[in-house]
């Protein structure tokens, strides 16, 4: 292991090598618990980033403050050329604009209904589009989710994968440049965690986004995942393709990969 | 000699004072942290409301959601409203008919109903309902909003939720709540007619001309102004406690609760103060 936290294997494979999120040293403490300890890392245009880590270990925290939601204590966060910690509100709320979050819950709005809940996002960030324009961005949006029918349901009519796909449709319609996946599948079965991953490739592919996915779930990290970050106690220790990580002798890393069952 | 000899007992009535020492430290620790939570509290407060001010006079005011929170809080309550305005003013007329007759003033019955709901009782009681109606349901739906981060998805998505949520709210409950009042007031004399008739027989034209004979703008108006002051309250109140509940769906019904308990206790105390200010004048 060399003198830098973060012990990088190789190189992010098949992807450009322009940097969209570039993370350094950043720290987080809530009270005396320190959750990010001086965290380092970059995400590349046009990757996809999976963060494999415990529950509770602060992933969801770093992803977090990435989008502004959380103020870091010190360190740096850059996301597409800008310093997310010296932005003002008018700033940030400009570059979140590009950057599309899916939260764990999904978060759908309960008092609107499908059609709402996708247009919602769209009249603030895309003014320029007229309301035909939009209906069509909806429309393609749940196509792409395979969720056509459920446009005018209510969002307590809908399952749990069926919300995590329109929450997932909800922040494609904008045509966000990064996407942040907190826990994509967790709660959800096999087979729907499976549609769900398929899903996240499929965008990756035709929005040409560049992501990064927090998760516990080795099966969706392996199908998902063009690097791989392995996050433990606040900070990452191996980052590398899947086999890669999972190559060493690091004893928390193969209790890790023990405890989970991978296709 | 080992060392248990060495070990001597203190007095007990040193024992005794260094527990009471002990005690007052411990109590003197715990009120300096309960202070300390109340002054963060309330600091919070302030500032919560201070955002909610900036917010309402700034650009891209979300008139929409403004107008659905109206249509929310006017349609929704109106049910509730009517039956609670038509018993107040059906029950103070059953209870003071009898000590009005034994003065012989029973013509002062509806002047004095009139006088008494208008200028106290339709306000406060509409506005206790309200705090458990439209402050319960504030409390619960932005708490709930909170607890399944649908606050930090509007954040995500460049939307303003102090100004979509909470500015639309609070403006709404100050605008619909001093009208509810008005119109259980105007229900209140309906009821106290209906409640004339009991033993009576008074025509609803002569029952309402005799009402309003007996009030004045200076009945009106206060009212009217700490209607508005309930209305703020009610939706800054319901809010607030929403929009700061903790995590767990334990911490929605807390919200909720506490929504309706400070929001009634501070109807009592801004009435409390309108009826000085109007004393002085």
């Amino acid at each position: 292991m060399n003198d830098f936290q973060t012990e990088a294997i190789s190189q992010p494979k098949s992807v450009s090598l322009k940097q969209v999120i570039d993370i350094k040293n950043l720290r987080k403490c809530f009270g005396n618990q320190e959750v990010l300890k001086s965290v380092s890392i970059k995400l590349f245009n046009g990757e996809n980033l999976v963060v494999l880590g415990k529950s509770g270990s602060g992933k969801s925290v770093l992803i977090k403050c990435i989008v502004g939601l959380l103020n870091a204590d010190c360190g740096s966060i850059n996301v597409l050329g800008e310093n997310v910690n010296e932005l003002n509100s008018l700033d940030l709320g400009e570059l979140r604009k590009k950057v599309g979050f899916l939260f764990q819950s999904g978060a759908l709005y309960d008092s609107m209904t499908v059609r709402q809940n996708l247009e919602f996002p769209l009249h603030r960030v895309r003014k320029e589009l007229t309301q035909k324009e939009i209906e069509e961005k909806v429309k393609e949006a749940l196509e792409n989710v395979g969720l056509s029918d459920a446009i005018n349901k209510m969002p307590s009519q809908l399952s749990g994968g069926m919300r995590k796909r329109i929450s997932l449709a909800r922040t494609i319609v904008v045509d966000p440049l990064i996407m942040l996946y907190d826990e994509p599948t967790t709660g959800l079965d096999p087979v729907t965690s499976d549609e769900i991953s398929l899903l996240i490739n499929t965008i990756q592919k035709k929005y040409k986004t560049s992501s990064i996915i927090i998760t516990h779930d080795l099966t969706c990290a392996k199908e998902t995942g063009d690097r791989v970050a392995m996050f433990v106690e606040g900070k990452f220790t191996r980052i590398g393709d899947f086999n890669e990580v999972f190559d060493t002798t690091d004893e928390q890393v193969k209790a890790f990969y023990d405890y989970n069952f991978i296709k | 000699m080992n060392d248990h000899t060495l070990r001597i007992k203190p007095p007990p009535a040193l024992n005794k004072a260094k527990k009471f020492t002990i005690k007052i430290s411990d109590n003197t620790i715990a009120n300096t942290v309960a202070a300390n939570n109340f002054l963060t509290d309330f600091a919070d407060v302030l500032l919560f409301i201070n955002r909610t001010v900036k917010e309402t006079f700034s650009r891209n005011f979300e008139f929409r959601e403004f107008l659905r929170q109206c249509f929310q809080i006017g349609n929704k309550t109106l049910p509730l409203i009517s039956v609670t305005g038509i018993i107040m003013g059906l029950v103070l007329t059953i209870q003071s008919r009898p000590s009005l007759a034994k003065f012989g003033a029973d013509a002062m019955l509806p002047g004095m109903v009139a006088v008494s709901l208008i200028r106290e009782m339709g306000p406060v009681i509409t506005a206790l309902i309200c705090a458990g109606k439209i402050g319960s349901g504030m409390g619960a739906e932005l708490g709930s909003m909170k607890v399944t981060e649908q606050i930090e998805a509007m954040e995500v998505s460049s939307t303003n939720p102090m100004r979509f949520l909470v500015v639309t709210r609070v403006l709404a409950a100050t605008l619909m709540i001093p009208i509810l009042i008005l119109y259980s007031d105007a229900l209140g004399i309906l009821g106290s007619w209906v409640g004339a008739n009991i033993k009576g027989d008074v025509t609803f034209v002569l029952f309402f001309s005799q009402a309003f004979r007996h009030i004045d703008f200076i009945d009106f108006l206060p009212a009217f102004v700490k209607s508005v002051f309930f209305g703020a309250v009610i939706g800054m109140v319901g809010c607030y406690k929403g929009y700061n509940a903790g995590r767990g769906t334990e911490s929605v019904g807390i919200a909720a609760t506490s929504a309706v308990v400070l929001g009634s206790l501070l109807v009592l105390v801004v009435d409390v103060v309108a009826v000085q200010l109007t004393d002085l004048l």
